[in-house]
């Protein structure tokens, strides 16, 4: 294919032209159709294995004795609510500080640092975050599994999200803003924190959950941390239960009952971080994801 | 310009905040090194070429963990980048406006499907269909030929190298049609425009215009997809076999891949070099993830820019 | 009302008394509603994390459960196996740990004060198989080696079908599951396999983390039961009622004697007649010579430190171990497992005794 073909008046050539324009049409469309399908497929499985596994007792009681049908995954879904929730507390503001840091305070080389240091722990594999925080809480500082432990390997992983996602929606706030704050005298911490940070607001908040969806979802992070509990806890110096680390034990075992645990476990997850991605785009179409 | 207290308890607040970033990242680096250090010391480059894997006698040799590092992530990418690169174009170059939106954002839905849960799907799904119909298939129709035919002998069990690739291919295909939507999308229209302007098939403007633009992105959104390939703990664990035995040729023999060895293995791992030498594969991953991203991103970046949103 | 309170005063006042005291010798007669374990001891600690091994996880499991509701005390036992429990407890991670494989004299070297071995059930580890069309196996030392070995390829294998008459095998291929996971179990199987054939134990070893020339990995008892129900064709080794659970069928063993013994709970417990017992309780009772023994008995332990410095979770854990080793063993035949024989029990309550906090018993002499 060349300027020369496409220039050439030959009916041959402009057929053979358009039957390949055709043919890859279909083939890309075929490709859209592999990666959506693949979507439906998964998608379809957890509901129609997961749905039947929801009762009650899934959700509020405990896991019954290995080979007991019953119980449920309570103390899972509290673990993950409050692993999550202190992993957000870690790493949010610590994000938005990294952010701020790059857009706002703009110390050039330093902000080029953090900003690199943050891509660089967004590619790291959960699994080695999970290593760094098993030797240096579990068995360094704290001395034993504990929910406070998978917290911080959760926020490891949660702090380069919500740093880039609030540093691209700072920077589509209108510089025009700032200069005008800063013409009325405000101190530059008041620019940041009364003017750019609220109009950012919907995307900083998007940036959040996005995270946490995240977070919510990692397994070998905790397998190395939190150890898993088979009661209810909220001490966050004792090992806890947590969704993923359920699902991975109960999907790995030979107990149906336990099988279709797995998939209700799974279903709920996937609902939860698609009716919070869905809620997101609705309410903060602005944010490019 | 009034740079009073407030704004020096505010710089002091925020720097302190952020800085904690790039230190994590060295304490993570240091600490892990320093607990990998007997292994590295012991084995150095041999650690990579021997094949040996033995806690009772103390030898370690991550060859075969590497071994299925490799092969699952060729197979990913070798089955998810045609796919991701084809529907990225439909998404931008194809599909009307609203229903690419759409469809870009149930495939985002997929990159948030917690890796458990493609292990789960993989476990439950692929491994009886791949063992049951899609393995004799391969063995029966590809298994006969000359040289190739070597990927697909031996008995047939589901969980395999095969099935950790295929399992793989799924879940890195989301990220690699976010970036190479990204790095399509900034192609100039220029470009396309000036291809459209002399007479090209829409095909003809994407092959002769756009893809050599955006070719060096697309490598990039590959070597992304390779680096998360590589890290990828989870969703491998559950179906690929967990059998470190031998080198062979074969698709169809239970590995190991080197980050399922570091999530089997961790919690158990008691003796120092032992422990050390699961360290070890960690401080690889990490030391292949740094290198991996940092060239991905350099790609990238040449031709869309700042990337946006990787956060998957 | 005067009464009432007077009589709630008198028994709050005895049992801060008695559980004030239990370090030191209570005179035979007066009530602690510490020792013997019957219920709530409000000197104890209410929660304890353990980990260990997923052989005894469905006696464990049951165990915890019971213990909750007879005492409010929360044990929080993960099976991850029982080299998982071993590092954790040796790098004091956990509270308590269980392991199927007694601690070799490296990893006792390895840990910061002695750590006792309380042996709380015995149990079998039994071939078990998913083969279509075949029901019952008879399997010798040489043919369980040489499949494992990957020295008998195909069910059909003439040593196999020589053992088995009137039974008919598929051609198909061997899988062999075995333990991904440092396993107690692995090494009471790999331990009796290197016992019975010097091929296995040259080629291969004894030891909770060996590796295997051929077949796939399972995590857990339980990983490899799932492995074996969903794998055709395959055969793995577990606690009995792992298979039992699953409805998969279980080998019948060639013992030391000579006889073909299927895995009852009863040749569970001959295995454990006439053995001598070191002291620390370490012992192998795999390839035993009685006659209707099952050759891959084990005990298992709980593995605790002998001096624990904080005394309520002493406390807690001396009174878990006393429950289990007594009320505990009720549980046992049902779910599996055989109950600790007389003579393993006294040196069990022995061991249990001797757990200090401080220096001083935890709990009352008998």
């Amino acid at each position: 294919m060349t300027a020369a073909a496409i220039a050439s008046p030959s009916w041959r050539v402009r057929r053979r032209r358009r039957v390949a324009d055709t043919i890859m049409a279909v083939l890309l469309t075929a490709a859209t159709a592999i990666a959506i399908g693949l979507l439906l497929l998964i998608l379809g499985y957890l509901i129609v294995n997961g749905l039947p596994a929801l009762n009650l007792a899934f959700f509020t009681e405990r896991p019954k004795p290995f080979g007991v049908e019953g119980g449920g995954v309570g103390p899972a879904i509290v673990g993950t609510l409050i692993v999550s929730a202190v992993a957000g507390i870690i790493a949010i503001p610590i994000g938005i500080a990294a952010a701020i840091f790059v857009t706002e305070l703009r110390p050039g080389r330093w902000g080029a640092i953090v900003r690199f240091a943050a891509e660089l722990i967004a590619g790291l594999p959960s699994i080695a975050v999970g290593v760094f925080v098993w030797s240096f809480l579990v068995r360094g500082l704290l001395g034993r599994y504990s929910a406070i432990a998978g917290a911080v390997a959760l926020a490891v992983i949660m702090i380069p999200i919500v740093a880039r996602t609030t540093e691209e929606v700072l920077r589509l706030v209108p510089g025009s803003l700032r200069e005008a704050a800063l013409a009325l005298g405000a101190p530059r911490w008041r620019v940041v924190m009364r003017v750019v940070l609220p109009t950012a607001r919907a995307g900083v908040a998007t940036a959040a959950v996005l995270a946490l969806a995240r977070a919510a979802g990692e397994t070998a992070p905790l397998l190395l941390t939190a150890l898993g509990n088979l009661f209810f806890s909220t001490d966050l110096l004792r090992p806890i239960a947590a969704l993923p680390l359920q699902i991975y034990q109960y999907a790995a075992s030979p107990y149906d009952d336990w099988h279709a645990k797995a998939w209700g476990a799974s279903l709920i997850l996937v609902a939860v971080i698609a009716l919070v991605s869905f809620a997101l785009r609705a309410f903060a179409p602005r944010v490019s994801r | 310009m009034r740079s009073g207290r407030g704004d020096r308890i505010f710089a002091g607040g925020v720097t302190g905040l952020a800085l904690i970033v790039p230190l994590t990242l060295a304490g993570i680096t240091l600490l892990m090194v320093e607990a990998a250090w007997p292994s590295i010391s012991t084995y150095g480059l041999g650690f990579l070429l021997s094949s040996t894997w033995d806690p009772v006698k103390e030898i370690f040799g991550a060859a075969a963990y590497l071994y299925g590092t490799l092969v699952t992530t060729a197979i990913a990418i070798i089955l998810a980048a045609p796919v991701a690169v084809g529907a990225a174009i439909f998404l931008v170059e194809y599909a009307p406006r609203r229903l690419a939106g759409t469809l870009s954002f149930l495939i985002e839905v997929l990159a948030y499907i917690p890796s458990i849960v493609y292990g789960l799907w993989g476990l439950f799904v692929l491994v009886p269909l791949f063992r049951e119909n899609v393995e004799p298939f391969l063995q029966s129709t590809l298994g006969v030929l000359p040289l190739i035919g070597g990927l697909f002998s031996g008995p047939v069990g589901g969980r395999d190298l095969l099935v950790g690739g295929v399992i793989l291919a799924i879940m890195i295909l989301p990220l690699l049609v976010a970036v190479s939507r990204e790095v399509i999308a900034a192609v100039p229209t220029a470009q396309r425009e000036g291809m459209l302007g002399i007479g090209a098939t829409k095909w003809e403007m994407v092959r002769g215009a756009v893809l050599p633009y955006a070719r060096v992105g697309i490598v990039g959104a590959i070597v992304l997809g390779v680096a998360r390939a590589f890290g990828e703990t989870m969703a491998v664990t559950l179906v690929v076999g967990n059998s470190s035995t031998a080198i062979t040729s074969s698709l169809f023999v239970p590995g190991y891949t080197m980050a399922s060895a570091i999530a089997n293995q961790f919690v158990e791992a008691s003796g120092q070099l032992y422990f050390s030498a699961i360290v070890e594969i960690a401080v690889l991953l990490l030391i292949v993830a740094l290198i991996v991203n940092t060239l991905a991103r350099l790609l990238i970046r040449r031709v869309a820019g700042t990337p946006q949103g990787f956060a998957i | 009302m005067k009464f009432r309170l007077a009589a709630s005063a008198l028994a709050i006042a005895t049992l801060i008394a008695a559980c004030g005291g239990a370090s030191t010798p209570t005179p035979s007669g007066s009530a602690n509603p510490c020792f013997p374990v019957k219920g709530q001891c409000p000197e104890e600690a209410q929660l304890l994390t353990a980990s260990g091994a997923t052989f005894p996880a469905v006696i464990y499991t049951k165990w915890v459960d019971e213990y909750y509701k007879a005492t409010g005390v929360q044990v929080n036992y993960q099976a991850i196996g029982s080299g998982g429990g071993i590092k954790a407890i040796t790098e004091k991670t956990v509270d308590f740990a269980g392991s199927d494989a007694p601690m070799t004299d490296a990893q006792l070297a390895s840990a910061t004060s002695s750590i006792l071995h309380i042996p709380t059930v015995m149990g079998a580890v039994v071939p078990t198989f998913n083969v279509p069309g075949v029901t019952k196996l008879n399997l010798t030392p040489e043919t369980l080696a040489g499949i494992y070995l990957g020295t008998i390829k195909t069910w059909n294998d003439p040593k196999l079908t020589a053992d088995n008459p009137g039974v008919t095998f598929p051609s198909t291929n061997i899988t062999p599951v075995f333990r991904s996971d440092s396993s107690g179990t692995t090494f009471a199987f790999t331990d009796y396999l290197a016992k019975v054939s010097p091929d296995f134990k040259s080629k291969v070893g004894a030891g909770t983390a060996v590796t295997f020339p051929t077949g796939l990995g399972g995590k857990g008892n339980d990983g490899v039961a799932g492995a074996v129900k969903s794998t055709p064709n395959s055969i793995g080794y577990v606690e009995l009622i792992y298979a039992l659970q699953q409805k998969l069928g279980t080998a019948s063993l060639r013992n030391a004697s000579g006889k073909f013994v299927e895995p009852t709970l009863d040749a569970v417990s001959k295995a454990a007649v006439g053995v001598t017992y070191p002291d620390d309780l370490r012992v192998s009772i795999t390839n035993s010579p009685n006659a209707e023994a099952w050759p891959i008995s084990t005990f298992t332990f709980l593995l605790t430190y002998k001096d624990v410095s904080d005394h309520a979770k002493a406390l807690a854990m001396a009174r878990y171990f006393w429950w289990g080793t007594h009320d505990g063993q009720n549980f046992a035949k049902d779910l599996g497992y055989a109950p600790l024989p007389a003579d393993v029990l006294t040196k069990a309550e022995a061991k249990i005794h001797a757990i200090t906090s401080g220096g001083t018993l935890v709990l009352p002499a008998k």
